[in-house]
């Protein structure tokens, strides 16, 4: 099953087994996951599900969509090269991603 | 303390409350109580994403069975709760139309709003059909593929997007709006009038000032809406969307001081400063900073749902956390995604910044110097630079915002920073 690891901002981290074709952020909201917060479900419209890609995942993403990448640049934690929202990210067959969640989402 | 906290309602804020509380460490017993026969889920997309068959029933779910069962919160499906017998401590029992009793320490109430009926003739035919829960939705659906000729009464946000929804899945749609512009409510005249052309062109007939004398059957189901020119629209289904009451009858029933609501303190308290109330079923205290003494308020927002939840958990724990946030708002509607930051009542001039060529467009709304809100359509950007300045008490001065090419964040300024500058 693909994995997902999502490290919070002091270093703790937890695995959680995902779905093919689940987002990330959906993976991680129905878990419980903290720092993840998601309000709108995943409609592209809150910038609450920012997340850090770590780089050996990055390259195999596909970029950003416009919207997206407007979204970002209003994110409670100021957006890096390597900023997501996570909503965005589909788990894929075989994906082991980790992710870093920022401090705050709102 | 044995019996914990029962909340009846178990949709966004009753999710909310809970899932707060167990991240504040609260540690009684929490029932989550619903009236539906389904898992606790998501409401926005059924009239959205869910209705065009984008998204699967499993993505509208909050939680996975194993969160519930981790984190103790005993989730009970399909029991409608239909009477309360509270004590003064604030414990009592409440009791299901099945014969079920709920013992309960604490109670919370995220009992929502359910949908204004039309007092019409031919309402009740076969065919005319409400938006509101899962079940409207899984009807709604069920009919689309049978379906030709849709109307839609209602040009509020709900109406818009279903419209949108089944205009987009090939159906033909005319929409009907009493007043003299959509959404009259929510958004200023400028919004209204770009939805109005946007969905028109995107093939919705829109009907403005549109009086609904009556449904017309054709056999024994729907077979039209009559106008009160005479003239009937066809329609093999009707879905009404004109607004929500407040679901205040058990609240009312155990003394709780309602108007337009459950009407609660800035800590989601009622009237007996036990009960908590959260949703869309509260009236609260506007919770916008700077907001005139007692404005009072009622959202139907996943937003408030999510926040007001937070302070409730907070006083369910002892701790006093008011409530004051920028309420935001979003709808998708088709090709539109309109986000809109903050609450324009009391606002004395807009500001309309466009870039047609790419569909952006988002309205400013101005009391003075000072920006109160803004709804923006297809331009995050600009949705998240408002809503963060408003976040921070951060002003964005209408002359510099008037330049469509610069970006509403380098404008943003301290205007406490400003006082004294020279």
């Amino acid at each position: 099953m693909p994995k997902v690891t999502y490290t919070d901002h002091t270093g703790e981290s937890r695995i959680v087994e995902a779905n093919v074709g689940d987002s990330v952020m959906e993976t991680a909201v129905r878990s419980g996951v903290p720092g993840i917060v998601a309000e709108c479900g995943g409609s592209l419209s809150c910038a609450t599900c920012h997340v850090y890609v770590d780089e050996a995942g990055l390259a195999s993403l596909p970029p950003r969509a416009e919207m997206e990448d407007e979204m970002l640049w209003g994110t409670a934690e100021d957006r890096r090269d390597n900023s997501r929202l996570s909503c965005q990210l589909r788990v894929t067959d075989g994906c082991d991603l980790r992710v870093t969640t920022p401090a705050t989402q709102v | 303390m044995a019996d914990g906290l029962l909340i009846i309602g178990s949709s966004q804020a009753g999710v909310s409350l809970a899932t707060s509380l167990r991240a504040l460490g609260y540690d009684d017993p929490i029932t989550l109580l619903g009236d539906e026969n389904h898992r606790p889920y998501q409401r926005p997309a059924l009239s959205k994403e869910w209705l065009q068959g984008e998204i699967t029933n499993e993505s509208l779910m909050f939680r996975t069975h194993d969160y519930w069962v981790e984190h103790r919160i005993d989730v009970v499906k399909n029991e409608r709760i239909i009477r309360i017998e509270k004590r003064d401590d604030g414990s009592g029992v409440a009791h299901s139309l099945s014969g079920a009793r709920f013992a309960f320490d604490r109670l919370a109430l995220g009992v929502g709003a359910r949908p204004r009926r039309l007092l019409l003739d031919g309402v009740d035919l076969p065919g005319v059909l409400y938006l509101r829960n899962a079940d409207d939705a899984l009807e709604l659906k069920a009919r689309v593929p049978d379906v030709r000729d849709v109307v839609v009464i209602g040009g509020g946000f709900i109406g818009i997007e279903a419209a949108a929804s089944l205009n987009r899945m090939g159906r033909r749609v005319t929409l009907l709006e009493a007043a003299t512009r959509l959404v009259p409510r929510a958004v200023g005249e400028e919004t209204s009038a770009y939805l109005l052309d946007h969905h028109r062109a995107a093939g919705i007939d829109v009907v403005l000032e549109a009086g609904v004398r009556r449904i017309v059957p054709r056999g024994d189901r729907v077979g039209g809406v009559e106008l009160s020119d005479g003239r009937v629209v066809a329609a093999d289904l009707v879905l009404v969307g004109v607004g929500v009451i407040p679901n205040t009858e058990l609240a009312e029933s155990i003394g709780l001081v309602c108007d337009n609501g459950v009407r609660v303190d800035e800590c989601a308290l009622a009237s007996d400063g036990v009960t908590v109330a959260v949703g869309d079923c509260a009236n609260l205290p506007n919770p916008v900073p700077g907001a005139p003494q007692g404005d009072r308020v009622r959202f139907e927002s996943v937003n408030n749902a999510i926040e007001q939840a937070k302070v409730a958990a907070y006083a369910i724990t002892g701790r006093r956390e008011e409530y004051a946030r920028i309420p935001w708002f979003w709808s998708n509607q088709g090709d539109v995604k309109l986000q809109i930051a903050g609450l324009s009542t009391g606002h004395d001039r807009t500001l309309v910044r466009g870039d047609a060529e790419r569909g952006k467009h988002s309205v400013l709304y101005y009391r003075g110097d000072r920006v109160l809100a803004a709804d923006c359509i297809n331009h995050p950007l600009d949705f998240m630079a408002v809503r963060n300045a408003l976040s921070k008490g951060l002003s964005i001065p209408y002359d510099a915002a008037a330049d469509p090419s610069v970006s509403l964040k380098s404008v943003t300024v301290d205007p406490t920073a400003l006082v004294g500058a020279d």
